[in-house]
């Protein structure tokens, strides 16, 4: 495995599970402390650089760095270089020459993370790119259905929305079949892309079918911009056939829960109640986001004694 | 001017080893054995001789972008590629859109002594694709412009494209479109498919270039014009090409040397020297390019020469402009996609990179593109099919480093290039 973490398809079975166990030990580790801070990576220093706005994801990876005691840099589009024009290439020579260990790269264009790990001799961690990959994300995901169901084998994944334009739906594609759960992608056509096919995923048009045979239902985020460009009539129209409300919420299994990775369109895709209701892991997913990225700096950063 | 040279042992059309007196410019004589007195001699040791290539789609970059190209690293480019005449496109700053800016590139060409250039005339004022250029004005410049394109831009509307056609008629002139339904193509950063959807890229899909090809000759039928279709990249593409041509409509066709060898599959490194407009497209498709150029159905290989500055290519996918380096390599990816791949003879590969080229833009009308025959002018390239190198792209003459084709081995090397018979390129060094 490389010292990057650009796609979930980077690593095997094995690895994903390390990173998931490393995030339940720290989890545990932290539990009950008084002081939420490991001093793992005491002199390590770390740089966010954003080109997206993402506030959330920001501050998860800020915070994690943090409790493992690294120098934290915000590097972030901006009131910096970066909005003047400067280039990857030369942003990333100065990050360089700052002795950064670690770069956490959001970037609005597919693949900018692969082009910075050129460029620059620390890990390079995607922390979204484009519409290409998030696989911190879909570690956070995993974990967090791990945690609610107990296993990732068998599991039933059905994820719902905009896959043409989601990273998130990239990773989590790309690591569940790594893990071995069966994923179902519902969508309306016109946000599949093309190929899918080739995906190892079942794939349908209609939520009402999917939903019985669902563990898990993910809902993606729906630009209502979408509509602008015909992928859909209206709002309204996508989220009576792809939204998730209660009624639909009710065709679950007893036992099934609804993910979200945020930020969520209320009454787009998800319908407050949804949201609100005990099946829902939209918190827990933001707080074990935290110790699962905390794993991946750690296992990344602390080198030689992890085999990855 | 030119003096006399006598080239003794070559292969013309890689058949048997003859002796080539050039005078005047011209063939003078062509069999075993011959001697001239005074004559310069070149020692052909068996090399290949093919007629100087002639490429309908270059990108000179001057006026505009000096420091990506300039018609002279362009010409010197091409002269070692083997070339003798190229053909230079609109989109320069400002655009070759009247002819002022047409003959400026020309005379440009004429000093460099290297190459002959003809320039291509905009369709559109300032590739607009709203108003036609004054393609007359053009026609009639010292430049004598006859292949007009808004290429880097597809000539869209339907009702313009059909007056574009029509009106070029009176001097023989062929509209060349760059073939893109643009709205189908918003965004669009590589070929759409199986990869686009993995790299999470826009996708180009192969419909948005047979949609306009489709069109635009039934277009060309309708009103019994000339089209040339420039860097047809898709196996539908050459299907409807071969329709068109079955049904007796005048179309002709290009491809380029890197969509006979490159696949979208080198999307997935995320470097954009790959990126380019055509997109590289699927095995299946570089397989269709090459038995359609074998057949005849495509009838030009054309480089679609595109350089670029380090900073347009040393950047994100996203952000980087589409095009590839081509002149200097591209006889020798003919070479491997269709010589070694027994797709194509010499002959084959005279016809399909000089004789037809020249007879589509009209470089023909000043000698490019004949046979290596007694009495023809004497445009030709010596080449050594055996010799294989890795390219590094420093050796390269452009003043761009953007070719695919860093690190790769490529077979063939152009010994020597004679433009009217003065050598442009001997020992496979530039002469000017
Ligand atoms: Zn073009």
């Amino acid at each position: 495995m490389s010292r990057h973490l650009l796609s979930a398809a980077d690593f095997d079975r094995e690895q994903a599970t390390l990173f998931l166990d490393t995030a339940a030990q720290i989890e545990a580790a932290l539990a009950g402390r008084e002081v939420k801070k490991l001093p793992t990576l005491r002199g390590r220093t770390v740089v966010n650089l954003f080109y997206e706005d993402s506030t959330r994801t920001r501050i998860s990876f800020e915070l994690a760095a943090k409790r493992l005691s690294a120098d934290v840099i915000n590097f972030s589009a901006k009131g910096s270089s970066v909005s003047k024009g400067e280039s990857l290439k030369d942003t990333a020579l100065t990050l360089e020459a700052m002795g950064a260990d670690a770069v956490v790269v959001r970037h609005s264009m597919s693949g900018a993370p692969h082009r910075l790990a050129l460029w620059v001799r620390g890990c390079v961690v995607n922390a979204g790119d484009g519409t290409h990959e998030h696989p911190t994300q879909a570690l956070l995901d995993a974990y967090t259905m791990r945690s609610r169901l107990g296993r990732l084998e068998g599991l039933r994944v059905t994820i719902v929305g905009d896959v043409l334009h989601s990273r998130v739906a990239r990773s989590n594609v790309l690591l569940l079949a790594t893990l071995g759960a069966e994923v179902t992608l519902v969508a309306p056509p016109t946000l599949l892309p093309v190929g899918i096919e080739t995906w190892p995923v079942e794939v349908a048009f209609d939520l009402d079918g999917a939903l019985p045979k669902a563990d898990v239902v993910m809902m993606l985020r729906v630009q209502r911009e979408r509509m602008a460009e015909s992928y859909f009539p209206s709002p309204r129209e996508y989220s009576r056939r792809y939204g998730l409300d209660a009624t639909r919420m009710a065709m679950l299994p007893d036992d099934a829960i609804v993910m979200h990775p945020g930020p969520m369109n209320r009454g787009m895709e998800i319908a407050a109640e949804v949201a609100d209701s005990v099946r829902s892991t939209i918190v827990e997913q933001v707080r074990n986001g935290l110790s699962v990225r905390m794993a991946v700096l750690y296992l990344l950063l602390s080198g030689a004694e992890v085999s990855l | 001017m030119t003096g006399s040279w006598l080239i003794t042992d070559i292969r013309p059309y890689g058949e048997a080893a003859v002796d080539v007196l050039i005078r005047g410019g011209h063939i003078a004589e062509i069999g075993p054995g011959l001697s001239a007195a005074g004559a310069e001699r070149i020692d052909g040791g068996g090399l290949i001789a093919l007629p100087g290539l002639v490429d309908l789609h270059t990108h000179l970059r001057e006026p505009g972008r000096e420091d990506a190209e300039t018609v002279q690293t362009g010409a010197r480019s091409a002269a070692l590629g083997g070339f003798t005449g190229v053909h230079a496109m609109a989109n320069t700053d400002p655009v070759a859109d009247t002819a002022g800016v047409v003959e400026q590139v020309w005379r440009l060409g004429r000093d460099s002594g290297l190459v002959d250039v003809a320039p291509v005339g905009a369709v559109t004022v300032g590739l607009g694709g709203t108003q036609l250029a004054e393609l007359g004005a053009m026609a009639d410049s010292a430049a004598r412009v006859r292949v007009f394109s808004d290429d880097g831009f597809c000539v869209a509307d339907p009702a313009l494209m059909r007056r574009a056609l029509e009106y070029v008629k009176a001097f023989g002139g062929v509209i060349a479109q760059h073939a893109e339904e643009p709205r189908l193509t918003v965004g669009a950063q590589m070929n759409e498919g199986v990869r686009s959807a993995q790299l999470g890229l826009t996708g180009w899909p192969a419909a948005a270039e047979e949609a306009v090809i489709a069109r635009d000759v039934l277009l060309a039928g309708h009103v019994g014009s000339r089209l040339h279709v420039c860097h047809v990249s898709t196996a539908g593409s050459v299907e409807l090409l071969r329709w068109a041509k079955a049904k007796g409509i005048d179309v002709t066709a290009e491809v380029t040397p890197h969509h006979l060898l490159l696949t979208d599959d080198l999307a997935a490194t995320y470097d954009p020297v790959y990126k380019v407009n055509p997109p590289l497209r699927t095995a299946s498709d570089v397989q269709a390019l090459r038995e359609g150029l074998a057949d005849g159905t495509i009838d030009a290989v054309a480089t679609d020469h595109a350089p670029h500055a380090v900073e347009d290519k040393e950047c994100e996918w996203g952000a980087a402009r589409p095009g590839m380096l081509g002149l200097q390599q591209a006889l020798s990816v003919v070479v491997l996609a269709m010589v070694e791949t027994g797709l194509l003879d010499w002959r084959g590969v005279a016809d399909r990179c000089s004789t037809r080229p020249a007879r589509i833009g009209g470089l023909g009308r000043d000698g490019h593109g004949g046979g290596l025959t007694v009495g023809a002018p004497a445009n030709l390239v010596l080449l050594d099919p055996a010799a294989r190198s890795i390219l590094d792209p420093a050796e390269l003459a452009s003043r761009s480093r953007n070719t695919p084709y860093a690190g790769m081995e490529l077979p063939g090397r152009v010994v020597a290039t004679l433009l009217r018979g003065r050598p442009t390129v001997l020992d496979g060094k530039a002469q000017a």
